[in-house]
């Protein structure tokens, strides 16, 4: 490559590129104020960078620059999807609360309801036996009640009995029952 | 004495060259005319094929999975899109991103070109973009769009970049023409900036490295050639440093420019 520093044994027509040992009388030039080889660096320059412009604006940037975009897209679209699930645990989370606390209010009217129910039956049979029991009362007392009627009457008899049996004793006179019992109950009413 | 030492070291090193802008030396590969035109196959342009062939390809064929969750080459080629999507929008604005594609491939052209020059390979490595007629020509295709696009928006109105706003009218006289005169010396300081890093560089690279080879070879000195060596491998990592910060001031350059075209008087 360095034998082609010396442009004479390539291109005869083209001017000298490089200045080094070409000229004798000439300072050798700094290469690049050499403005003899301006021509075909500018045309490579064009051509080199309006092709890479094209490429890189054409089909390489918008590719790049897809990809980042479809990222960004997909966590941003990953990110709603969270928020939206997070959401929805929130109402699932607070549905079950509120079902616990219906189901906590349930029981307890139930219980309630339950309770009550209970507390009829009771209070229905007490009044039942009670009623029973004030019944049998009530046939005791008649029955203790007759007795004693009983009794009375035969305590009435007895002392008619006793009295006619005195009265005689004493002035023996037949005294008939039946005054008896009149003069007893004037007595004793 | 200095020149003959320059040189002699460059001959010592590289065992070819004469001198360490020998470097900079344009050879015609394939002779070319063009219409009357040299349009020659040189080193320059083979260069420039290079530098397509191979930016196209890396970033054609390592986004060619289009994974949503990227390879490390295809982040590679993400990273260099956000990195420059990103400056434009920073330094032009939404309506600038445009101009993208085209500040993406100022950015990525310039920078693969110096790079490529940091690669060393005795008798053939070249750097392209050390040469001002290629700088000077992209720094004209920038200002041109920035001229054009300019005008085609805005108008005449265009040249109220000129007139600076909120000051004095009496000022303006003087400050109307050191406004054209810096809107003039843009694609100049545009040109010359990456030209003159490049050169400078490659050229304090050489000299540093034939030293070494100028030390070795003589007799005791050669006990003092590791200080230019260490000061070569300094050198190197600096140059790699420049080319990569080169490519992005061209780029950031641009955008400020085509701030100036998109938004108008400023």
């Amino acid at each position: 490559m360095a034998e082609n520093t010396h442009k004479e044994a390539v291109a005869g027509e083209h001017q000298v590129h490089t200045s080094t040992g070409a000229h004798g009388s000439e300072q050798p030039q700094f290469p690049p104020f050499n403005t003899d080889t301006y021509s075909s660096q500018l045309v490579w320059l064009t051509l080199t960078f309006t092709l890479l412009y094209v490429l890189m604006s054409r089909l390489v940037l918008p590719r790049i620059g897809e990809v980042i975009d479809e990222r960004r897209e997909r966590i941003q679209r990953d990110l709603d999807t969270a928020e939206r699930l997070k959401t929805d645990t929130d109402r699932a989370l607070a549905d079950y609360e509120k079902a616990l606390a219906d189901a906590r209010a349930n029981a307890g009217a139930i219980a309630r309801e339950t309770r009550g129910k209970l507390d009829a039956k009771v209070a229905k049979r007490q009044a039942a036996a009670d009623a029973e029991n004030a019944a049998q009362i009530a046939i005791a007392e008649k029955r203790i009640q007759d007795t004693r009627t009983k009794a009375l009457a035969s305590v009435d008899e007895i002392a008619t009995d006793v009295a006619a049996a005195v009265v005689k004793q004493l002035t023996d006179a037949d005294v008939s029952a039946a005054d008896i019992r009149s003069a007893l109950s004037s007595r004793t009413s | 004495m200095m020149m003959t030492l320059i040189k002699g070291s460059t001959v010592a090193a590289e065992g070819h060259g004469h001198s360490p802008i020998e470097q900079f030396e344009i050879r015609e590969l394939v002779p070319i005319n063009l219409f009357g035109i040299d349009a020659s196959l040189t080193n320059s342009g083979a260069y420039m094929l290079v530098a397509l062939g191979l930016i196209f390809s890396f970033l054609y064929f390592s986004t060619g999975g289009r994974s949503l969750v990227p390879t490390r080459l295809q982040s590679i080629s993400e990273i260099l899109y956000e990195f420059i999507a990103s400056t434009v929008r920073e330094n032009v604005g939404a309506k600038g991103m445009q101009f993208f594609p085209l500040v993406f491939t100022l950015f990525i052209f310039v920078l693969v070109l110096n790079l490529l020059g940091m690669i060393p390979i005795p008798g053939v490595t070249f750097t392209v973009t050390s040469h001002i007629a290629v700088t000077a020509t992209l720094a004209l295709l920038v200002i041109s769009i920035v001229i054009v696009y300019g005008l085609y928006t805005h108008g005449i109105g265009f040249f109220g970049i000129f007139v600076p706003s909120g000051v004095p009218p009496a000022l303006l006289p003087l400050l109307i023409p050191i406004e054209i005169i810096s809107f003039i010396s843009r694609p100049i300081s545009l040109s010359v900036r990456l030209f003159a890093n490049m050169l400078a560089g490659h050229i304090a690279l050489k000299i540093f490295a034939g030293f070494i080879g100028l030390l070795l070879g003589g007799g005791i000195w050669a006990l003092l050639a590791p200080l230019p060596l260490a000061l070569t491998v300094a050198l190197t990592a600096l140059e790699v440093l420049v080319a990569v910060l080169q490519a992005y001031v061209f780029a950031v350059l641009t955008c400020i420019y085509l701030s100036d075209a998109v938004h108008g008087a400023h």
